[in-house]
């Protein structure tokens, strides 16, 4: 299970998404990779992953991507990605 | 409890408040100047944080009240830190979930890991829901540093 979080620049906001995401993780029990990348990386030829996580903003910019796609609205509602992880991956 | 690697990313000149803008332009050159002023980084990172904005949009949204404004690695970056602004008046963003915006941070790092412990307890501050309403209400950067510790 490959979990990537993307923002444009890959230093900040995807950074502390995958942080949470890391966090909520534990809680469940699911161990899973959790990768921080930029957009450039996440349209690039060959780019893998299971599930990516971003703002809604950013969603049209990856469309076309093989990973399912889920839409993050508060980086730092720890229940809100629980719920949505929940949703995908249990 | 953060430790001080959040507080010490805070240079001396980094956090304003009562910040009065206009337009979520006008807010994210504050931040980015307070980040000129306390020697992180050159003007021209500021402009490449409002182009930033200009590509992607305001994604960098990501909480309620909450704009973490910031660019890519460059040599516009001096050193790795943060800068805060606190705002008079919120200003909307376009971010429907989160706007309108009152604390713009600025961040620049000069590569991809090595500030990851000072973004580590920044999610733990903006994750008390408590310490964000406190940080929205100070009047003052002694205020602004005690929630940060």
């Amino acid at each position: 299970m490959r979990i990537v979080a993307v923002c444009g620049m890959g230093i900040g906001t995807s950074v502390l998404l995958k942080m949470n995401v890391e966090k909520v993780l534990a809680q469940l029990g699911i161990t899973a990779t959790v990768e921080a990348v930029d957009m450039t990386t996440a349209r690039a030829a060959g780019f893998d992953a299971n599930i990516v996580m971003t703002t809604p903003d950013l969603v049209p910019l990856l469309q076309g991507l093989a990973a399912e796609i889920i839409e993050v609205e508060h980086f730092f509602d720890l229940e809100e990605l629980q719920t949505k992880l929940t949703k995908s991956l249990l | 409890m953060a430790g001080s690697a959040l507080l010490d990313a805070f240079a001396p000149g980094s956090i304003a408040v009562g910040v009065s803008v206009s337009s979520r332009e006008q807010a994210i050159s504050a931040a980015g100047d307070l980040l000129v002023a306390s020697g992180r980084t050159t003007d021209a990172y500021t402009d490449a944080m409002l182009a930033v904005l200009a590509d992607l949009g305001p994604y960098f949204v990501i909480a309620p009240s909450i704009a973490i404004a910031h660019a890519r690695p460059s040599e516009a970056v001096l050193s790795a830190g943060l800068s805060l602004a606190v705002l008079s008046q919120p200003v909307v963003f376009g971010n429907s979930a989160n706007d309108p915006v009152g604390l713009v941070f600025g961040l620049c790092a000069l590569d991809h890991d090595s500030h990851l412990e000072v973004l580590s307890q920044l999610a733990e501050v903006l994750t008390d829901a408590e310490r964000v309403n406190n940080l929205l209400n100070a009047s003052t950067e002694a205020d602004i540093r005690r929630l940060l510790s």
